[in-house]
């Protein structure tokens, strides 16, 4: 589904990522982890397509398709989403609008009518369910004053919402209580089928027992240095990060 | 003839046209002479730096409409908030329409300056109140030296005006330029609540310039609501000279939306003479092309506790340029006054441009004054966030300057006028958002 190809990127003339190399095949979860600074949300970005950073040499292929010239939108209309991080507070679109906007833009692209309303009102009522969602929260402002923990359960909400076919999770796990991490998990594990993939970017390997991965990856100074399986992650869990720096280095 | 010498002229034939033995009549020729001796307000003046009135000034402007003039209401429909039940005091080329207009002399007078200023039944509210708010600028002297036309509203105590109220004023272009001068006086007694809506229209091409003056007093525990909708076309011009002067525990407020004019100039002035005030100035500008819009604010904090709120927003195209000037003043005897101001502004090219300025006089030493500006270009990340959910660049945009201009909005108490007025805005934008409000 996505194949990343000796991707080197930028910003400002920072060289960031350092020749990637990465397959997801479609039902497949990825970890990504690594340091500080290694280049983990920049990957992400990238991905996603943020416009800031350029591309200088290697390819992002999504089902065999060079996205490098795509938009950030064109890309989610081909079913790329990315859970921020820290989402943007967007102060008078409340969440339910924002998720009409969304899907009916999306549907636009493919050339579809807008969604008929009391479908979209199902489909909302089912996916904040199952997110243990109030309903009062979506009435009110997008991310506006919205806790950690909301922001981030709100986000696996529009993903629930959009059915992507590649989820790319930033640091979905950082400002969230064991409650709220539970319950975010537990979202992202029912939203997998075999047809969609997910790759999760964290610091740490909290999450991870949760959503397991089948394969972990540790980047560091913008390349990916050792791959394995989830026993890694409890590796790194125990060892931190310098052993991996010291291997690189040696 | 400049315009200046010919105004000044023209008042000798003015005077023809009036009853020259009322008390209004000093004030006028006092006006006269005011105007005569600092004549239009040039860039040198501080307060006026960065507007200039030179482009709007150089028409040979008609000071008298020589006819009346009639429209049809269905032509004009769409100026006028028509969803719900209004009183409407409506004026075409500065002259009365009785035919649009609705109003009641039922309880309350809702009806016309013209006759205020001529039958003696008002001439006690008119000794009381006429030019007792108004400045000794020359607009506003040049305003009151002609002042003859516009609305007269005085509600009585204890009355909830369940209607709201819309003053309009049309202009036709019979003329090939033309000048008004309205005059509007509100009285609101004690505990009486009232909603205003107020449209300055042209429906030609020809040159307009407004320079209208209104007068608002809130007695005690009065609410007054006034709502200004700035929406005219590339060839007029408006320069609105508006005094609240507020009593105890009277809470007024005033929403300026500019989205269009040649140039406007709101010069917006609170006094508070009472405890416990409230007073709360909100804008929404959304401008392009080479339009201008200036704001220029005062609050006067004379007594204790009071409060005052103001937040203007501004998104600025093309070449257009705009201009923000808060002045809060906190005299010494003001203490536990509230005073919050903020002005925050969006260029969206960056031939656009805004010149902001928050001018804050506090002599009180217990007081609680903030006020913040800036200016900036759309949230690059917000922006990102959006389109990774699919929304296109445009459609992003839009949703970024409407959720922008969204709080101002909130504050309108008017459904029917929120509703128009947030699909003006999404209108302006040129973006139909898509979803309900």
């Amino acid at each position: 589904m996505l194949e990343i190809k000796n991707l080197h990127a930028s910003v400002e003339d920072k060289n960031i990522l350092r020749g990637i190399d990465l397959t997801v095949k479609p039902g497949e979860i990825h970890a990504i982890m690594g340091p500080n600074g290694s280049g983990k949300s920049t990957l992400a970005a990238v991905i996603a397509g943020k416009e800031d950073y350029e591309v200088t040499d290697g390819k992002i292929l999504l089902d065999g398709e060079d996205i490098d010239e795509l938009s950030a939108e064109e890309r989610a209309h081909k079913g790329i989403f990315m859970s921020f991080q820290y989402p943007v507070e967007i102060p008078g679109v409340t969440v339910t609008n924002f998720m009409k906007t969304a899907i009916n833009e999306t549907r636009k692209a493919k050339g579809l009518n807008d969604m008929p309303a009391n479908e979209m009102l199902k489909k909302i009522r089912e996916k904040s369910e199952m997110l243990e969602i109030d309903r009062k929260f979506l009435s009110r402002s997008l991310n506006e004053g919205f806790s950690g923990g909301e922001k981030k359960r709100n986000e696996i909400f529009q993903m629930a919402m959009l059915e992507p076919k590649l989820a790319i999770l930033d640091e979905t796990d950082s400002g969230l209580d064991i409650d709220a991490l539970r319950i975010v998990a537990n979202g992202v594990n029912k939203l997998r089928n075999k047809d969609n993939a997910v790759v999760v970017i964290t610091h740490y390997q909290r999450l991870l027992d949760y959503i397991v991965p089948d394969f972990v990856h540790v980047i560091y100074e913008g390349r990916i240095v050792k791959s394995g399986n989830k026993e890694l992650a409890h590796e790194l869990e125990e060892k931190g990060y310098d052993w991996i720096k010291e291997e690189v280095n040696a | 003839m400049e315009l200046k010498e010919k105004l000044v002229s023209s008042f000798l034939a003015f005077e023809n046209t009036i009853d020259i033995d009322s008390p209004v009549h000093d004030i006028r020729t006092e006006a006269i002479k005011v105007f005569e001796e600092k004549g239009f307000p040039s860039k040198k003046e501080e307060a006026w730096k960065y507007t200039s009135l030179n482009s709007v000034l150089k028409h040979d402007y008609s000071v008298f409409p020589k006819q009346e003039n009639a429209l049809e209401y269905r032509e004009v429909k769409k100026y006028f908030l028509h969803d719900i039940d209004t009183y409407k005091i409506v004026f075409i080329d500065g002259k009365y329409s009785s035919h649009l207009s609705q109003t009641t002399h039922d309880g309350m007078d809702i009806c016309l300056m013209s006759a205020a200023l001529s039958k003696p039944k008002y001439r006690l509210v008119i000794e009381n109140y006429f030019n007792k708010a108004a400045d000794q600028d020359s607009l506003s002297a040049l305003n009151t030296a002609f002042s003859s036309e516009g609305a007269y509203i005085h509600i009585p105590k204890n009355k909830l005006v369940e209607k709201p109220i819309q003053i309009i004023h049309f202009s036709t272009g019979t003329e090939t330029a033309l000048m008004l001068q309205p005059r509007n006086l509100i009285v609101v007694d004690e505990n009486s609540h009232v909603q205003i809506i107020e449209r300055h229209q042209s429906l030609t091409e020809n040159p307009i310039l407004t320079n209208s003056v209104t007068e608002i007093f809130a007695n005690k525990r009065a609410i007054i609501d006034y709502y200004k909708v700035q929406n005219d076309n590339e060839h007029a011009s408006l320069i609105d000279n508006t005094f609240i002067d507020q009593k105890q525990a009277s809470i007024c407020s005033v929403h300026t939306f500019s989205f269009g004019g040649k140039l406007t100039r709101n010069n917006l002035n609170f006094f508070q003479k009472g405890q416990r005030i409230d007073s709360t100035m909100k804008g929404v500008t959304i401008i392009e092309d080479k339009q201008h819009v200036d704001h220029n604010t005062l609050v006067h904090h004379i007594e204790p506790n009071c409060e005052s709120h103001q937040d203007y927003k501004g998104i600025f195209d093309d070449r257009s340029t705009g201009v923000f000037n808060g002045k809060v003043v906190v005299e010494k005897e003001a203490q536990k006054t509230n005073a919050f101001q903020a002005n925050n502004n969006i260029l969206v090219s960056d031939k656009a441009a805004i010149n902001t300025k928050p001018q804050l006089e506090i002599f009180a030493d217990d007081v609680k004054c903030s006020h913040g500006c800036t200016i900036g270009q759309l949230d690059e990340s917000a922006m990102f966030y959006l389109k990774t959910r699919g929304i296109p660049e445009k459609e992003a945009r839009a949703l970024l300057m409407y959720a922008f201009a969204n709080n101002v909005l909130e504050s309108v108490k008017i459904p029917e006028l929120k509703a128009r007025i947030n699909k003006l805005i999404a209108n302006k934008i040129g973006v139909n958002i898509g979803f309900d409000l």
